[in-house]
């Protein structure tokens, strides 16, 4: 029998991911939750790596978070999701990547479907064109923008102004990666690493310098559960899954998380805020929880660029600590500054969370 | 007239879903859903494979259906290949069609998921957007976010996003044009009739609970739905 090391066991799942001219499409959360990361990983992608990418003033939401609230039909998303490949086809590209991981879950299982019942294409077609007048030929290749970090690590490697490394000790940091449900487990052959041992974020961390945490719930959901967090009267569901994966992974004492999908960034971040506030508890040991990152995010810092540029003061979990651990040369009184230096005051501090 | 199997075995969610389920309960145990509430996708499988049409009019109208947080970690693990998850998404449609949602307490609340996401998507082309997000709706967001709304326009220009500008970039204003296509696309293919019951459905229900509803968020209705856990009082 082979033995295989269960941390190789990714290889056997692999895809082919576009070299360049990619059709982008943005995301509702990380645009209105972590608004810069999207602009981060632009410039990455054209100013670092030099790539092609087409951002398109005439995209909209695919529907993916409406349709697993159950509010809109599977033929609506279908007709919305062909309005996208469509316009990808009038503006000349072929490869279509989008930030989403919800969305990518959405355009996986509609050319999936597509291919397995043949008759919802042909429905699809005449729907769009009977309300739009548009036709439409799909991607040549999808994939998460995620895929693409990912396949070009190493040149970010080259080009890394900082490593994931504690600079005191020397030791890597150690790093939760949270995968976004839709990535890989509703199709594992679309996500690298299949689902069970998804790679995506695992690479980006081993090139970087930094060490990736096992822990029991690594890979259970973060507790989005799309209905169960848009409606309040269902948002223990949301906080109890997250709780769980903080109370499994405490243990480990991560130095940081990284997630590749908006949603689960932004419940790790957000859920440690309210558990600080509701039951005094913080997962580290100074009290102002662990930060977490988009991997746009964690790019950014790595190559260099300045944090406070990037968003991170939009975290309600202070990154600070993270920084300081890198050695980043950072501006604190940057943090709370605006456009041409403009003060915008400072946001109000939690009961219970420390904040830098 | 068709019975409720019938209809459901026209969705190709259920088609894809249900293959011969052999209740391991592995769904069960992975569930994030099952853990929380009292919630059991075995247990939904063989109602559904019963085609006992009594027990499914029952289903249709019950909270159970409207648990699952549609992560689909069930499609990865079931070792014959069903997908419990697309079960409840082929459920939770016809109990929509057939305005059996408002007899559950959970499934009452797709007015305030229609009002939320529904309408965001038509007005901006956004499933969510900045705008309509506040601290009193979502206090979890933090006073950070109250402090990004507040300096919104400055950061935005500082992160080279373009909110609420024409053109293209980050949190821009979605083109007249192709929010037309949107809403041209939701009258096509069954979108607007489905809001449109939601909406009817739900208004006589407030109305035989006594409860004041109206369009938007701010009605006795909406809040009813959007805040309470009646069960748990």
């Amino acid at each position: 029998m082979t033995n295989i090391k269960k941390s190789n066991l990714w290889l056997s799942y692999q895809k082919e991911i576009a070299d360049d001219h990619y059709y982008f499409a943005r995301s509702c959360i990380r645009q209105n939750f972590f608004p810069a990361a999207e602009e981060i990983l632009l410039k990455i992608l054209k100013d670092e790596l030099h790539k092609d990418v087409y951002d398109d003033p005439l995209q909209t939401t695919c529907t993916g978070i409406a349709y697993h609230s159950g509010i809109v039909p599977m033929e609506t998303t279908m007709t919305v999701v062909a309005r996208q490949f469509a316009l990808m086809n009038e503006a000349g590209y072929e490869n279509f990547i989008c930030s989403c991981v919800t969305s990518f879950g959405i355009y996986t299982e509609i050319l999936e479907t597509w291919k397995h019942f043949p008759e919802t294409l042909e429905k699809t077609k005449t729907a769009l064109k009977n309300a739009t007048g548009k036709e439409f030929i799909p991607p040549k290749n999808l994939v998460h923008t995620s895929d693409i970090i990912f396949k070009y690590r190493k040149e970010i490697a080259q080009k890394a102004t900082y490593k994931l490394v504690n600079a005191s000790t020397g030791e890597p940091l150690k790093i939760v990666e949270h995968i976004g449900c839709h990535y890989a487990k509703i199709f594992p052959s679309k996500g690298i690493g299949g689902a069970e041992y998804p790679y995506v974020l695992g690479g980006m961390i081993d090139e970087w310098g930094g060490e990736r945490l096992d822990y029991p719930e690594r890979r259970h959901c973060c507790g989005f559960g799309f209905r169960q967090y848009l409606i309040k009267a269902n948002r223990g569901y949301s906080v109890a899954n997250t709780k769980k994966k903080f109370e499994s992974m405490k243990d480990y004492k991560p130095d940081l998380i990284i997630a590749n999908c908006p949603g689960c960034t932004f419940f790790m971040d957000r859920w440690q805020y309210v558990i600080a506030e509701m039951d005094g508890i913080t997962y580290d040991d100074a009290g102002y929880g662990i930060p977490v990152l988009t991997f746009e995010e964690l790019a950014a810092l790595v190559l260099g660029y300045d944090p406070w540029d990037s968003g991170l003061q939009v975290h309600q979990v202070s990154v600070d600590s993270l920084l300081k651990k890198m050695n980043i040369k950072y501006n604190p009184e940057d943090k709370f500054i605006g456009k041409n230096g403009k003060d915008l005051g400072r946001p109000e501090s939690p009961g219970v969370l420390k904040v830098f | 007239m068709k019975n409720i199997f019938e209809m459901l075995s026209e969705d190709i969610r259920f088609i894809e879903g249900l293959n011969a389920c052999i209740n391991c309960g592995t769904c069960t145990a992975i569930c994030p859903a099952a853990g929380f509430y009292d919630y059991n996708p075995k247990t939904i499988m063989n109602i559904v494979q019963s085609r006992d049409e009594e027990q499914l009019i029952e289903l249709l109208k019950a909270d159970s259906i409207w648990y699952c947080g549609e992560c689909l970690s069930c499609k990865t693990r079931c070792p014959r290949n069903n997908t419990p998850g697309y079960v409840i998404q082929a459920l939770r449609a016809l109990s929509t069609e057939l305005g059996y949602f408002v007899e559950s307490e959970k499934g009452r609340q797709q007015l305030a998921l229609k009002r939320m996401i529904g309408d965001d998507i038509l007005k901006y082309g956004y499933c969510v957007h900045t705008d309509e997000i506040n601290t009193e709706m979502f206090p979890e967001q933090g006073p950070v976010w109250n402090w990004l709304k507040k300096n919104i326009a400055s950061l935005s220009e500082k992160f080279g996003t373009n909110y609420n500008k024409k053109g293209a970039g980050g949190m821009r204003i979605i083109s007249d044009s192709s929010l037309q296509d949107l809403k041209k696309i939701f009258d096509e293919t069954g979108a607007t009739e489905r809001f449109e019951k939601i909406e009817r459905f739900s208004k006589q229900k407030a109305s035989e609970m006594n409860l004041k509803s109206g369009e938007g968020k701010q009605n006795e209705y909406f809040k009813f739905i959007y805040d309470g856990n009646q069960k748990e009082k």
